[in-house]
């Protein structure tokens, strides 16, 4: 890292001292536009018009058919008394927590003693079979997660045989099913969905530690835990941005668990404003109502990513203080 | 569990003062135990799946998804790979994240080499709008360009799903490579560019050569994901000819076809390929995910 922020560094630090090429420096630049081209003109036909589409849809009324009829901000105002709208980014909390408070702080900790404790004081094989048994879930793709689960949770489904087996057949219950235990049973498939990635990117992180760090303060006599938090937090704190607002994203976005798992039910108890959009747009017709809570979506994202970044910016900059 | 293991650990803890290491010689072995009951619960749905993957209807209704199967049972398997043609979901899946795994690189590369190396004017605020790009909720696209490839005839087609993946990935894809190349060593540019060397031979001759790690761990990226991804292809591709294997399988969920062995089967094989993929690359990856994770 230290070497190749030198090497970024070098070339502003040489570019002011000769004044004749620098423009024909800039000038060498703009040839450079040509291969940002079929990138950029991908970039509007896929990303670009089609936001701006959804945009100006989420201003109309439509079906799908014939011409959208405007009706300016009122399905925005429709979003606000719309208590599936409402229940959906309540959901959405919970799949923070899922997704990405969760498995952050649990990840954390499993890298950690993976890392310091099995693959030092075992072997380092020994951690790495692990860390594949924790990474094992995120290699399937998510939408066969959810129907594998989706089997196991049901009222004859495999997870009330092992409550019986087990002796606790009275807590035997219909998980999926029941809007008071539909949401805590998604939420632990997800958690058992996420855990593995951030297991193995804190995993790489501590591989980049410097040992000796460790080494000086195990001889001044700090335990497994001061050593965490003193070295091992602040050391991989870049890595805990990418993986926290990664997982983010992901659980603001969340969509195929759901649909395989609950389709939002029962009684929208795990509605998702992902699965509620794409249910308004392609089950209910209301292309404009739904274009709307997904700008509302969009918009939340770009508020979340831009307030990651900048802490991460920041945090950067105080770290260059030091 | 814990309570039962913890009192074992505190009598036998050694009185002496031995360094730090010896000294944790059994709360390691805590430490292991708990950790390996925590790898056990997260491969006990892997283990159900094998169980019943090979179960005839009749044993699972009479003696339940725990039960070793009776009898060695592969009409699940063969009744899922026959009536979801497997074979052609595969090479669909194949077909669809193969094409935009080097399509993706392919136009991340050039991205990358216009903002990287080339520092074109605003580069900051374009990298940024990769980035934000790839954020974004696909329901925010979703409608306008099913409808767009309904009007130009690319619905239902796998290219409509090549071409959206392409850019969605490669909008990753150049906010990586960007900062990836930002850091190349400018003297061997230099150096390429006082040998005559045209931008175009500089990419090829130079920066591509030392960029090809990244590039693979690039490739295996957009390949899994595309190969996981559901909504686009839920909503772009209808029917059984050009489906992909997650959305093959959802479309059967409910289905009276799909009895629990069924079920069972069919996710045991969507999953073969995908732990090939990853046995295959493991090693790859690990060091892709760190380097991901720097920038």
């Amino acid at each position: 890292m230290a070497v190749s922020e030198t090497v970024a560094a070098t070339p502003p630090a040489a570019a002011p001292t000769p004044p004749v090429p620098r423009r024909r420096r800039r000038g060498r630049n703009a040839a450079y536009w040509l291969y940002l081209l079929p990138g950029a003109a991908l970039f509007l036909l896929v990303i670009g018009a089609p936001l701006l589409g959804t945009l100006y849809l989420s201003l109309t009324k439509w079906s799908g058919i014939g011409d959208p009829r405007w009706v300016g901000l009122d399905n925005y105002q429709q979003l606000l008394h719309d208590d599936v709208f409402w229940a959906s980014f309540r959901n959405t909390v919970w799949m923070l927590v899922a997704m990405v408070v969760v498995p952050t702080v649990l990840g954390l900790l499993l890298a950690a003693v993976l890392f310091d404790v099995i693959g030092r004081r075992f072997k380092p094989r020994t951690a790495a079979a692990l860390r594949a048994a924790f990474y094992l879930p995120q290699v399937l793709p998510v939408v066969v997660a959810g129907i594998v689960w989706g089997w196991i949770l049901r009222p004859d489904g495999a997870f009330n045989s092992l409550l019986d087996a087990v002796g606790l057949g009275a807590l035997r219950h219909d998980w999926l099913g029941d809007p008071g235990t539909a949401l805590p049973a998604v939420m632990a498939v997800m958690i058992w969905v996420q855990i593995g990635y951030p297991v193995v990117v804190f995993m790489a992180a501590l591989q980049r530690v410097d040992p000796e760090l460790y080494e000086a303060a195990e001889v001044d006599g700090a335990n497994w835990l001061h050593r965490f938090r003193a070295i091992t937090l602040p050391q991989i704190r870049p890595e805990t941005f990418v993986v926290a607002l990664t997982c983010t994203i992901a659980a603001l976005k969340v969509f195929g668990p759901i649909f395989a798992l609950t389709r939002g039910g029962p009684d929208n108890a795990t509605n998702v404003p992902s699965y509620f959009a794409y249910y308004t747009f392609f089950k209910k017709l209301q292309v404009g109502y739904g274009s709307a809570i997904s700008m509302v979506l969009t918009l939340i994202i770009v508020v979340v990513a831009g307030i990651f970044i900048w802490m991460q910016a920041r945090s950067e900059r105080r770290d260059r203080g030091f | 569990m814990a309570v039962m293991l913890t009192p074992s650990a505190a009598p036998v803890k050694p009185a002496r003062p031995v360094r730090d290491r010896h000294h944790r010689g059994v709360s390691r072995w805590v430490v292991l135990v708990l950790v390996l009951l925590g790898a056990l619960v997260m491969l006990v749905p892997f283990a159900f799946m094998l169980l019943n993957a090979f179960k005839s209807p009749g044993d699972y209704s009479s003696s339940g998804p725990l039960s070793w199967p009776t009898e060695f049972y592969t009409k699940g398997l063969r009744t899922y790979w026959t009536t979801v043609n497997f074979p052609l979901k595969f090479w669909n899946s194949a077909i669809i994240a193969g094409s935009v795994a080097v399509l993706g690189v392919a136009v991340s590369l050039l991205n990358a080499y216009a903002l990287g190396i080339g520092r074109v004017r605003g580069r900051l605020w374009i990298v940024g709008l990769f980035l934000l790009a790839n954020m974004l909720p696909q329901e925010a696209l979703i409608y306008p360009l099913y409808y767009v490839a309904k009007q130009v005839g690319l619905y239902n087609t796998q290219l409509s799903v090549i071409i959206i993946f392409t850019v969605i990935q490669s909008a990753f894809g150049t906010y990586l490579l960007a900062s990836v190349m930002s850091t190349f060593p400018r003297s061997l540019l230099e150096a390429a560019a006082l040998d005559g060397a045209g931008k175009w031979t500089v990419l090829w001759r130079v920066v591509f050569p030392n960029l090809r790690p990244t590039l693979a761990v690039l490739l295996i990226f957009f390949f899994i994901w595309t190969w996981n991804e559901f909504l686009i292809p839920l909503v772009m591709l209808i029917d059984n000819q050009t489906q992909t294997i997650p959305v093959a399988l959802a479309s059967l969920q409910g289905d009276r076809l799909m009895d629990a062995p069924t079920t069972n089967a069919g996710a045991l094989i969507s999953l073969v390929p995908a732990i090939l993929f990853f046995l295959i690359f493991q090693r790859t990856l690990a060091r892709g995910i760190t380097a991901g994770a720097e920038k």
